[in-house]
Order: structure tokens, then C-alpha cells, then sequence
């Protein structure tokens, strides 16, 4: 063979990709043109131009950036966690199975009482996630289907105090579980980036039974211990 | 009158960025031959295998992913059978495959990251590494689908996997399975017989068989050297006796041969990958009779499984409790870079980078 002939053959795969649509994703934002704003804004281009010409301007200008959302899979295992209050018993297996230690359960006999010391109210639930490894243990642990990964990841911080997630920001924080270990979310074709759930029914194989089921099977079994006691 | 020269030493590391991750080399020099070298590593001790004597059997799992990190995957297998044989557990079929798939893929990926980083340390800046990342990617990406993680994928349970890979999974695999032998045509078109590339690695840091072997070296640097030494079909374990693949030797055993022994299992790979797709059939992943806190009986267990880098075994020694008693890696990252040394002293300044990445070594691993 040539000498250098090697080279060469190198420089036509170069050049083969060079020709090729780029691999690259700009995150977390990208420049758009006429075109591609009006897509995103979901008008017609000549309705962007009309309708709201200092952005038809920009987008001329280059100057137009749109947000991007890197494609996930519904597994992905993100940077938070989903938590449905009225599911959790506090029976703290997550804490239990976590490899770290980072889950930190706190409980007091009451809740929706029947009876004291029958259910638990509780009273704290952090996860550590400036310590969390997100390999999601816990939520393999959960019985009850309780406890989620989110999908969510952009959450870096200043304060590592900001990262504990209580209980409060686990109530309140809009639910985007992950099916990482839910198959029934997988079978109900459920995806996390464009479906909120914030029914925890949907959430799980277990239901929750009411306050007046509860008491119902509460009073059945007193019956029956009365009847052995008599 | 010929021109004295005096030894220098140079310190290279830990913080130097072609020592992959954070290794030191105390490097004396003779003019620009290299005279002696002396590996430092420590640096990345986190200190895993004590750490495994807290944590119960399923918990080491996340410990194995962060070992090494670019070939997760075969971490996670290797101490997933460990604890099969320990506690004599019986996996279910098409866990087995499951895992058999993931693990091909990520050796894969890591030959992928090896080659790319082997040809960033020659010089060869940017593209190749960028093309063996763009091909990584996707790797990644199936991993994605399957464990909802890219790099610390905790995929593997005793018995099994975790979950059923989803349906999305199957047609992306296929797609990548279509679309990677061109990919690593192109590979060879750009790299393999590159003149400069040739030049570079072709004859340099030999070492014959005989140290290898006698230095316990495994892996693609073993095949290199035309050992013919690969678990898979010298101790099968999984189902790798059920599955026909070549095994890719060369006999030059220098930095070319050790390249291209990996570009030729990446190939192999592929076709283990099919195989394992034809042979795999609906059931359970996991069986249900494994407990979630496994309690193996007193006694120990070490398996060795062929990784991207070469024999890694989890000797792991139960007294009956939750968590092991003793857990020991043999590290092939650690194990392959010992013969450091002996590869170098002869050669010039620029060979050291070369060689130390043609080894193929993850800090992670090595220090653990």
C-alpha cells in the first residue's frame, strides 16, 4: 500500500461526518430562527411576524433561544424523589434499606386515628440528597408504593442545607414519578414528562383503605376478641 | 567530547489529566529515555471494601457501580454471582440473558472510552475521542431505558435484574446493533493503518507473554500478547458456554496490538449481544423465592468474570450475618498496571502517556 495512503482514508471519514446532521445537543437552551420559534411558540410563521414582532425580530437577529428538554427515559432516576403522604405508614423500610442512611423518619402514634397507636402520623420525612446516590433502594423498598424517584434533575444549589428534602417540599412539589420499579406505571403507559400525577390512586398497586373501612374492621375485631375473652 | 547528562525526576500526577483520574508517577529520565518509574496510587481510596462489611448484600450493589465507573455493569455482575454462589442462589433465565446483554454493552462502552482516551493520550485530540463518545452515548442511552441510569446503574439483583427491560428497549437495541459495525468500520478506517498512529505504537512497550502471565495480567493486554486467556470460555459462567464468539488475539503485544484487540471484541460483543437477543425468552427476572435480606450460610465464595479490563472477583466471606465478613476485589485495573514499569523503561518521554493508556486503567478500580 501507499505510504501515507492510510491517512488520507482517515481524512474521508472526517469528511463523511462532517457532512452528517451534528450529533450535539445544546443545552440547556438553543438558538432558533424564524422558523423554528414559530414551532415553539406553536403559531404560523407569518402569525409570529404579526402577531408578535420583537420576537420574530430577535429570532431574525439570532437572538431567540428556546429552552431544551433532553429526551429522558420514564426509568430515569432523577435528582429528587416523589412522595404521596397519604400512602406512607412511616414504617421507614426506605430508611431501613438505604445504603447511606440519608432517609430520616419521624413518628408519633395518631394520624387519621382509629385508635391511638394503630396508625402513624408523620411528623418528619427528609432525604439527604446532597449525600443521595439515587440508587433507589428505597424506592424498591417502599410496600406501599409510597415513595418514587422523580424525573427531575436540574436542581444544583448554593447552601447544602438547601438539598434536604423535607416534608413540607415533598408535599408540595408537583409529582412526575419515575416508573424506576413500578411496573404498573409501565403497563398503563404512563410517561413522567407529560403527565402529572397527582392522584396518589394512580400511583400503585395498594390502596389506601378509608377512614371508614378502618374503623369498620377495627370494630369487627374487637367483636371477635370480646367473644373469645367471654 | 560527548555531552553529560544528569538523571532527571519528574513528578507526573496526581493531577495531571492523561493519568485518568488521579495516579502519580515518579518518572526519572535520561535525557528523554525513560529510566525508571515508580507508580504511586492511593489517591481515590474511598475505602469500598470496608465499607461492604456495613451493608447488606443487595446495598454493596451501589458500591460495585462506583468501582469502576465506565463498566458498571460488569462490576454489578461479577459480584452478583459472588453472592449466587455464596448463598446458593439459582437465577432465573432471562435474568441471566438480561444481565449477559448489559454486560456486553457496557464492554462496549468501556472499549469504546478506552480506545477513545488510548488515541487522546497520543495526541490525536479530539476526534476519535469525540466519535468513541458519540458511540458511548448510545450505549448509555439503552442503559437509560433499562435501569433509569447512565453510569451507576445498580441494575443487578441476586437472581437476576431488578426489573424487565421495558418494550421501548428491544427495537433501540436493534437499531444500535444495525448502526455499530459501521461505526467501527469507521474507527478502523480513520485509526487502524493511520501512518502516525503506526509509527507511534507499532513495536513500542513490548512485553512478552511470559511476564504478563507471571505478573497474573488478564484481559485485552493478555490477548494482545497471544494468550489465549478469556473467562468466558475458559470458566463459563452465566450462559456464556451456550454462545459461540471468537476471541480476538494478536502476538505483537505492543500498543498497537492491545488497540487492536479491543476493536476487534467490540465486534465480538456485538455478536454475543445478538445471540443473547435470539436465546432469550419471556419468564420472570427475578425469582421470587430470593429474599430482600439475604442471609447467606457461613462459608465463602469468589467468582472471577472476564470485565472489558480483565479478571474481576468479589472474594466475598459470609459468618452467617447480613453483611459479609470480609470482601476482596481483584482489581485487573490495579493488577494490569503493575507491570507498568517493565513496559516503560527503554522508551521515550512521549510513550509513557501512550502506554498508560493503552493499559486501560480506571482509577476507580484501582485504588477503590
Amino acid at each position: 500500500m501507499v505510504y501515507g495512503f492510510g491517512l488520507v482514508r482517515g481524512m474521508g471519514v472526517t469528511l463523511k461526518t462532517l457532512l452528517r446532521p451534528a450529533f450535539t445537543v445544546q443545552y440547556p437552551d438553543r438558538r432558533v430562527g424564524l422558523i423554528g420559534a414559530a414551532r415553539a411558540y406553536g403559531i404560523s410563521t407569518p402569525g409570529l411576524i404579526f402577531k408578535r414582532p420583537i420576537k420574530a425580530l430577535r429570532a431574525l437577529l439570532g437572538l431567540e433561544r428556546i429552552a431544551v428538554r433532553p429526551t429522558q427515559s420514564p426509568r430515569f432516576r432523577g435528582n429528587d424523589f416523589t412522595w404521596y403522604e397519604e400512602r406512607c405508614t412511616g414504617c421507614a423500610n426506605c430508611a431501613k434499606y438505604c445504603p447511606l442512611g440519608i432517609i430520616k423518619i419521624v413518628t408519633v402514634p395518631g394520624g387519621i386515628d382509629v385508635q391511638e397507636g394503630e396508625s402513624y402520623a408523620i411528623e418528619t420525612f427528609d432525604i439527604d440528597t446532597g449525600r443521595c446516590m439515587f440508587c433507589a433502594l428505597c424506592v424498591e423498598a417502599c410496600p406501599f408504593d409510597a415513595l418514587h424517584m422523580g424525573t427531575n434533575f436540574e436542581l444544583s444549589n448554593f447552601q447544602r442545607e438547601a438539598l434536604v428534602i423535607t416534608k413540607e417540599e415533598l408535599i408540595s412539589q408537583p409529582k412526575y414519578p419515575s416508573t424506576w420499579f413500578r411496573p404498573q406505571m409501565e403497563e398503563s403507559a404512563y410517561s413522567p414528562f407529560d403527565d402529572l400525577m397527582e392522584d396518589m390512586k394512580r400511583a400503585g398497586r395498594h390502596e389506601m383503605p378509608s377512614v371508614e373501612l378502618m374503623t369498620e374492621r377495627w370494630v369487627e375485631e374487637r367483636k371477635t376478641d370480646e367473644a373469645v375473652d367471654d | 567530547m560527548p555531552l553529560a547528562t544528569e538523571p532527571i525526576t519528574i513528578n507526573v500526577g496526581p493531577q495531571h489529566p492523561s493519568t485518568h483520574g488521579v495516579f502519580r508517577m515518579r518518572v526519572t529520565f535520561d535525557g528523554e529515555e525513560v529510566i525508571d518509574v515508580e507508580p504511586i496510587f492511593g489517591y481515590l481510596h474511598r475505602g469500598s471494601e470496608k465499607l461492604a462489611e456495613s451493608r447488606t448484600y443487595t446495598q454493596i450493589v451501589t458500591l460495585t457501580d462506583r468501582m469502576d465507573y465506565v463498566a458498571s455493569m460488569n462490576s454489578n455482575m461479577s459480584y452478583i454471582l459472588s453472592v449466587e454462589q455464596l448463598a446458593g442462589i439459582e437465577p432465573s433465565p432471562r435474568g441471566v440473558w438480561l444481565r449477559m446483554i448489559a454486560a456486553e454493552l457496557q464492554r462496549i462502552a468501556s472499549h469504546l472510552v478506552a480506545t477513545g482516551f488510548f488515541l487522546q493520550d497520543l495526541g490525536a485530540l479530539g476526534t476519535p475521542l469525540i466519535f468513541t463518545m458519540r458511540e458511548r452515548e448510545l450505549v448509555l442511552e439503552l442503559f437509560e431505558r433499562l435501569c433509569g441510569a447512565r453510569i451507576t446503574s445498580s441494575y443487578m439483583r441476586p437472581g437476576g435484574v431488578f426489573m424487565d427491560a421495558p418494550d421501548d428497549f428491544w427495537p433501540a437495541l436493534d437499531r444500535f446493533l444495525a448502526e455499530m459495525p459501521h461505526r467501527i468500520d469507521e474507527y478502523e478506517q480513520l485509526i487502524s493503518g493511520n501512518e502516525i498512529v503506526m509509527v507511534r505504537c507499532d513495536g513500542v512497550a513490548v512485553v512478552d507473554s511470559q511476564t504478563l502471565i507471571n505478573a497474573s495480567v488478564t484481559g485485552p493486554m493478555l490477548r494482545a500478547s497471544g494468550v489465549d486467556w478469556d473467562l468466558r470460555h475458559r470458566q463459563p459462567y452465566e450462559y456464556y458456554d451456550q454462545i459461540k464468539f471468537n476471541r480476538p488475539l494478536a502476538t505483537a503485544s505492543d500498543n498497537y496490538a492491545r488497540y487492536i484487540v479491543r476493536v476487534h471484541e467490540m465486534r465480538e460483543s456485538l455478536s454475543i449481544v445478538r445471540q443473547c437477543i435470539e436465546q432469550i425468552e419471556p419468564g420472570p427476572v427475578r425469582p421470587k423465592e430470593v429474599p430482600a435480606l439475604i442471609r447467606p450460610p457461613a462459608g465463602d465464595a469468589y467468582v472471577g468474570t472476564e470485565c472489558p479490563k480483565g479478571e474481576l472477583g468479589f472474594y466475598l466471606v459470609s459468618d452467617g450475618g447480613v453483611a459479609p465478613y470480609r470482601c476482596k476485589v481483584r482489581a485487573p485495573s490495579l493488577i494490569n498496571l503493575t507491570l507498568l514499569r517493565d513496559m516503560l523503561i527503554g522508551y521515550k518521554l512521549a510513550d509513557l502517556f501512550v502506554t498508560f493508556g493503552s493499559i486501560d486503567i480506571n482509577m476507580g478500580e484501582v485504588d477503590r
